[in-house]
């Protein structure tokens, strides 16, 4: 069971051969077993479980059951969910219980897919290992001693590893695609403002976007079709007509033009990881597409612009954390300022706390020009150079990350060397365009490669299809980890 | 440019964050690391270019003036450190 997709385990459910909780109890097993050395959750409440599955089988029995019903999905704990501790990886929420639902987790429990738990991240989001997670780091279900990515890295283990079928994430820079390559499975990251950001604890508000983790591209599609939509209580959320994102899976791809940029092909890619990569390529004109190389002469600018522009609205985003409202408060404390002061020190990270005082820094009297709009700058260039690229491809083809996964405290003391690990993943965020990264094969260690696909805005159902058709074409995404 | 031990304390009071002796170097050999990486950025020029704020050219929708949220003020401060009476309640402020 546990190496089913969700498209497979919703037949069997439709065909009566299963239930909702004999599979959530199958996957608790496992999740017992398994997760004290894995570290993927940070929550696991099975009889809150169990009880959602009774009664997503209740609905089934009568006969009111959307196509997932009964399907478990787990949620990166930065999600908002009633009832459930909610803690953003961060000892500042060790204690936070939600009162309410995040609009995502509203969708699934509307659908009535049960929530296998809550799945160990970076400390609100900020890091590309899970190493800055108060709860401990995520390790690589492929290879203990490395690192599963980051910040979704304990969704992407969870599936990797099979404790859950699926997974949400979010993607400010890279998040739901880079540990979805270092864990090979897929992810998709889509279009800023399609999926609701209410109850998703802010990171960088205009680049934070949710998203599926699964193992293909298939399952990626129904899940993002239950996510994507417009919500009000989002002011960015977009008003658009719903899609069904799954549409265009049996298109085939003759005539599909992709794009390689060449900056996306230079120094710093990996041996296995640039050939990995130039044979997804061979693969795709095997099934008909045709290549053109493209140029973004400014992504290499985007990972300054990204540590400007995240620390900035995270400083802002992350003053809400006083000790007054909810969380954590110092135990021992004099005036108001001596309270916040001690509670935020206590409660954030090192890295969460860095990452505040660099906002803090280049939001301050006399820096803002010269940081955060000169920042905002080359985002428009970076959004242009990619505007120019889509005249010529219908979807841009890289790697995910220029590494396979490294090694648990390789860079943890080594912030600029860990910022880098997202330096393909970072321009699109800045761009609000969808991102998915897919696996494409191993290197020399058995470590999975990711690939990424960008496409321009809102053609999510196009590189769902494009990604479809390659894992109708190749078994990558098939393979799983020994030991689960 | 670089960050001093100044910089770093006066940061640190601005955002709110208490930075103990001793750590305060440690914040600003990372800090600079981070800067470095940063100022390639300022070689650009980008006199002609708009800042872009968000991916979208979004506008802040307006709706009607309604009340649209229950009184939930129970179940939100049920997660708050301290509260009476259903206030939050804070060191004294005013003397």
């Amino acid at each position: 069971m546990s190496q089913q997709t969700i498209k497979q385990l919703a037949d069997l459910l439709a065909s009566g051969r299963t239930s909702s909780v004999e599979l959530c109890q199958d996957y608790l097993g496992r999740i017992a077993a398994h997760n004290p050395a894995v570290n993927a959750f940070i929550t696991v409440d099975a009889e809150r479980t169990l009880a959602e599955a009774r009664a997503a089988d209740a609905l089934r029995a009568a006969g009111n059951a959307g196509p997932l019903a009964g399907v478990p999905i787990a949620h990166k704990d930065i999600f908002c969910a009633e009832g459930w501790l909610t803690t953003c990886g961060s000892r500042m929420l060790h204690n936070f219980v939600s009162p309410y639902d995040a609009h995502v987790i509203t969708k699934f429990k509307t659908a009535g897919m049960p929530t296998l738990g809550k799945t160990n991240m970076d400390e609100f989001a900020m890091g590309s290992s899970n190493e800055t997670s108060f709860y401990g780091p995520v390790k690589n279900p492929w290879d203990a001693t490395r690192v599963p990515g980051g910040s979704s890295g304990g969704s992407a283990a969870c599936v990797a590893a099979g404790l859950a079928p699926a997974a949400t994430g979010t993607d400010t820079g890279g998040s739901i695609r880079q540990p979805a390559a270092l864990c090979g499975i897929t992810g998709l990251k889509p279009t800023y403002g399609v999926v609701s950001r209410y109850g998703m604890i802010a990171f960088a508000s205009s680049l934070d976007q949710g998203g599926p983790m699964a193992r293909t591209a298939e399952d990626c599609a129904l899940l993002l079709n239950l996510m994507a939509g417009f919500d009000c209580r989002d002011s960015t959320s977009l008003e658009r007509e719903n899609e069904d994102y799954s549409r265009d899976l049996a298109r085939p791809l003759d005539g599909l033009r992709i794009g390689l940029p060449r900056e996306f092909f230079g120094e710093g890619l990996t041996g296995d990881t640039a050939r990995a990569v130039e044979a997804a390529i061979e693969q795709f004109r095997k099934l008909g597409a045709t290549t053109v190389e493209v140029s973004l002469p400014n992504s290499g600018l985007s990972v300054a612009a990204y540590y400007v522009i995240a620390p900035a609205e995270a400083s802002s985003n992350l003053s809400r954390f006083d000790g007054v409202r909810y969380g954590y408060r110092t135990p021992d404390y004099g005036d108001l300022t001596d309270m916040y002061e001690k509670t935020r020190a206590e409660g954030f990270g090192a890295e969460v706390k860095r990452r505040i005082m660099i906002g803090t820094y280049v939001l301050s009297h006399g820096y803002y020009d010269a940081y955060y709009i000169q920042a905002q700058k080359l985002r428009r260039l970076i959004a242009q150079d990619f505007a120019e690229a889509y005249k010529a491809c219908d979807v841009i083809l890289g790697p995910t990350a220029p590494t396979t996964a490294f090694k648990l405290g390789e860079k943890a003391d080594d912030p600029v060397q860990m910022y880098l690990s997202d330096i393909y993943t970072i321009a699109v965020n800045l761009a609000g365009l969808p991102g998915m990264s897919l696996p494409c094969g191993f290197d020399g260690q058995g470590l999975p490669i990711g690939l990424q696909l960008i496409g321009d805005y809102f053609s999510e159902a196009r590189m769902l299809n494009v990604a479809h058709q390659y894992q109708l074409a190749t078994d990558w995404h098939t393979r799983t980890p020994g030991g689960f | 440019m670089s960050l001093s031990i100044d910089d770093v304390n006066r940061i640190a009071r601005l955002a709110r964050i208490r930075v103990v002796e001793g750590e305060a170097a440690q914040y600003q050999g990372r800090l600079n690391d981070v800067f470095t990486l940063i100022a390639e950025m300022q070689a650009i020029d980008t006199t002609d270019v708009a800042p872009m704020a968000h991916a979208r050219d979004v506008f802040q929708r307006l709706r009607e003036d309604v009340v649209t949220e229950p009184d939930r003020r129970e179940a939100f401060q049920s997660v708050a450190p301290q509260t009476e009476a259903g206030l939050y309640l804070v060191p004294k402020v005013i003397e």
